[in-house]
């Protein structure tokens, strides 16, 4: 039977089919090969076992770093708060107690778990991927099956190395055509959020396909496959192809000699077959997309960048009317305001769905040469420090700070309130992290997503910006290489 | 986990869509290390607000939310079932849930009733009108009632039947650990290991 790319990394899973059928059905039982671990969702569970008097299953298929909590100043000094320093210190106890490898704050491979996996070759094609934090779906983008779970499922795969799953629908995201320059995938994807709204997803895993996703660096369908979750999906994919293996050759942990041909040969069959039908379909058109930016306080709640800010009374729906309202209250913003004209406060480039070399490469080619608003604050936030010491030697941090941004050490940063780096209440910032929901880059902060090039771009003019609107216009090269 | 058949409570009106885990626990309360004590952190940024429900009586003693659609949406946390039960409440009603909230909830034996919205619709008008009134919701009969509205619920098979019976996931995997052993014994040996560690 012909079968889908998720359904075919899903079979090869299966430890135990769930009796029953249809509403009856239980879940199947899933072989999970990579467990990332982290400092905030993890406590719980190790405490689980530890009452339970159950080992951890399988810590050789286990790696732990440390990431939302940390700060990304001063990192040799102990931590400044107390209860973060109690659960980076609880992570370090609990990962010596149970065997589990840990790359703590000050390491060469310490970093957004979501970075480090990839990085380190241990994301693979055709893997189950699991991590307590919901952009695992990031790892999709190698064709990996890789999801966001809780806590009770962490311990559950601690003790078990396996998870009870209900089977999903599948549904194709099919964009086709080539991205005009400045436009990247940040765009497709705040694009196809806004198309399925924020539950459009829910219940399926998505399949990113066509042109457009080919011609996509692996770095780029990361920051797709990361903000599945946005959408409502757990887990989004690509299947692999050339990219991925030239992106995994000679990783750390990627397979080598036979066994690299082996896993070739292996992960050449996991593409959906060309009789396979998804539950669904959507159609995006990336040669018309433009720059994309949302407005509100959800991800599905974006417009192009050259559009105006929306009113309420564009909305059909009373649900969807009634959260326009609530959101333009709270980002103090008018309807039909040209989005061009918002002036922003703070600029993040940062977290696991923009924080890599590409990212950080394309805002460097857009700021180069050119002077930052002086009102604006801007904090540049590797996503691991291996990543920052690539982005050194490659002279990147120098054109950060000759451009008078912050160049600071690997972690979550800013995408999450849950370290010093933080808005303040009333705050602006254009960001290109993943969530603008009220108060997660601190309480009362105002976020608008954005792609690294935009973000870039506002940096310069101090109001959402795209790179095609500074003068002099960049090199077309330098804004053809914002794939990412 | 405790069995679940059916609760009466307090139903709370949440007329309120996309209704995020950041919202009903902001990530500054995820740095501790328990797992209960977290009802001081529920719904904390709303709940300065004096006008917020939760803040009226006699919602503030609420047991049943009752919430628009895509609730639970965004982070993973666990967190934000554990504030919703800390606090008291047994069961959320919704249109739609985000998956891994759905999830966690049947984890920690608090119910994720999924109700048509024009169902939703109707009993917060009850409860705005009448407001104290309580809402059962029965998850043998999948059955939700507040006032004069009866309605019904969808939950999936397996997570109710662990509901009723208050069981243990690990306990029921691991039942079947002869399988996991199989299954392990036949993975391909270029899977990836994390020990011991290769570095760059």
């Amino acid at each position: 039977m012909a079968k889908t790319l998720a359904e075919k990394v899903w079979d090869a899973h299966v430890v135990r089919k769930g009796d029953g059928e249809g509403a009856n059905a239980q879940p199947d039982l899933l072989y999970i090969d990579l467990h990332l671990v982290h400092e905030v969702t993890s406590p719980q569970a190790f405490e689980g076992l530890r009452l339970a008097g159950r080992p951890l299953r399988r810590p050789d298929l286990t790696i732990a770093t440390e990431d939302h909590n940390t700060p990304t100043l001063d990192i040799d000094k102990p931590i400044a708060d107390l209860t973060s320093r109690t659960q980076i210190q609880t992570l370090r106890n609990n990962c010596k107690e149970f065997g589990v490898r840990l790359h703590s704050l000050g390491d060469a491979e310490q970093g957004i778990v979501h970075v480090v996996g990839p990085q380190l070759g241990l994301t693979q094609p055709g893997m189950t991927v699991v991590c307590g934090d919901s952009h695992t779906s990031t790892h999709g983008a190698f064709g990996a099956l890789a999801m966001g779970i809780g806590t009770s499922e962490v311990e559950h795969v601690m003790a078990t190395q396996t998870l009870s799953l209900k089977p999903f629908k599948t549904m194709a995201i099919n964009v086709e055509g080539t991205l005009r320059p400045g436009v990247s995938a940040k765009d497709i994807i705040l694009a196809v959020i806004a198309k399925i709204g924020t539950g459009g997803g829910q219940g399926y895993v998505l399949e990113y396909r066509g042109s457009a996703i080919r011609a996509l660096s692996m770095e780029a369908r990361m920051t797709i496959c990361n903000m599945s979750i946005e959408a409502g999906a757990r887990a989004g994919l690509v299947a692999p192809d050339q990219t991925t293996y030239d992106y995994m050759y000679g990783r750390p942990h990627a397979p080598q000699g036979a066994e690299w041909d082996a896993a070739v040969e292996y992960w050449n069959t996991l593409r959906s077959d060309d009789e396979a039908t998804f539950d669904v379909e959507v159609d995006l058109d990336a040669d018309t997309l433009e720059p994309f930016v949302t407005w509100g306080t959800n991800p599905g709640q974006g417009v192009s960048l050259s559009a105006k800010v929306p009113s309420p009374e564009d909305f059909g729906d009373e649900n969807a009317k009634a959260a326009a309202e609530r959101a333009l209250q709270y980002m103090g913003l008018e309807a039909g305001t040209p989005m061009k004209e918002i002036r922003v406060d703070t600029v993040f480039l940062g977290s696991c769905t923009n924080s890599r070399m590409e990212d950080l490469r394309a805002a460097a080619d857009i700021i180069r040469g050119r002077t930052k608003d002086p009102n604006i604050r801007m904090l540049v936030v590797p996503g691991s420090a291996r990543v920052r010491l690539e982005a050194e030697a490659e002279g990147l941090d120098k054109v950060f700070k000759d451009f008078g941004a912050e160049w600071r050490f690997a972690g979550c940063s800013m995408c999450l309130g849950m370290n010093p780096d933080q808005l303040e209440v009333g705050e602006r910032c254009a960001s290109t992290s993943n969530r603008n929901f009220e108060g997660r880059q601190g309480k009362g902060g105002r976020t608008h997503l954005v792609s690294p090039v935009v973000a870039a771009a506002t940096a310069v003019r101090g109001t959402l910006s795209s790179p095609s609107d500074l003068d002099p216009a960049p090199e077309s090269a330098a804004v053809r290489s914002s794939a990412a | 986990m405790e069995k679940f058949s059916t609760h009466t409570g307090v139903g709370v009106p949440l007329r309120q869509s996309n209704v995020d885990t950041d919202q009903i626990i902001p990530a500054v309360y995820l740095k501790r290390i328990t797992r209960t004590g977290f009802e001081d952190a529920l719904f904390a940024a709303w709940r300065k607000d004096p006008a917020f429900i939760l803040n009226q009586e006699p919602f503030s003693a609420g047991s049943v939310l009752v919430a628009g659609p895509d609730f639970g949406t965004g982070s993973s946390r666990e967190h934000a079932v554990w504030a919703l039960k800390d606090y008291g409440f047994k069961a959320v009603l919704s249109s739609r849930f985000a998956d891994i909230f759905r999830g966690n909830s049947g984890k920690q034996g608090l119910l994720a009733a999924e109700v048509a919205q024009d169902d939703i619709e109707l009993i917060w008008k009850v409860l705005e009108n009448a407001p104290g009134t309580e809402v059962t919701v029965d998850l043998g009969s999948k059955t939700v009632m507040c006032g004069n509205v009866v309605a019904p619920f969808e939950i999936d098979d397996y997570t109710r039947w662990r509901l009723l019976e208050g069981l243990d996931d690990i306990g029921l995997t691991l039942q079947h650990e002869e399988d996991i052993t199989a299954y392990e014994a036949t993975r391909p040996a270029f899977k990836p290991k994390t020990l011991p560690a290769r570095l760059s």
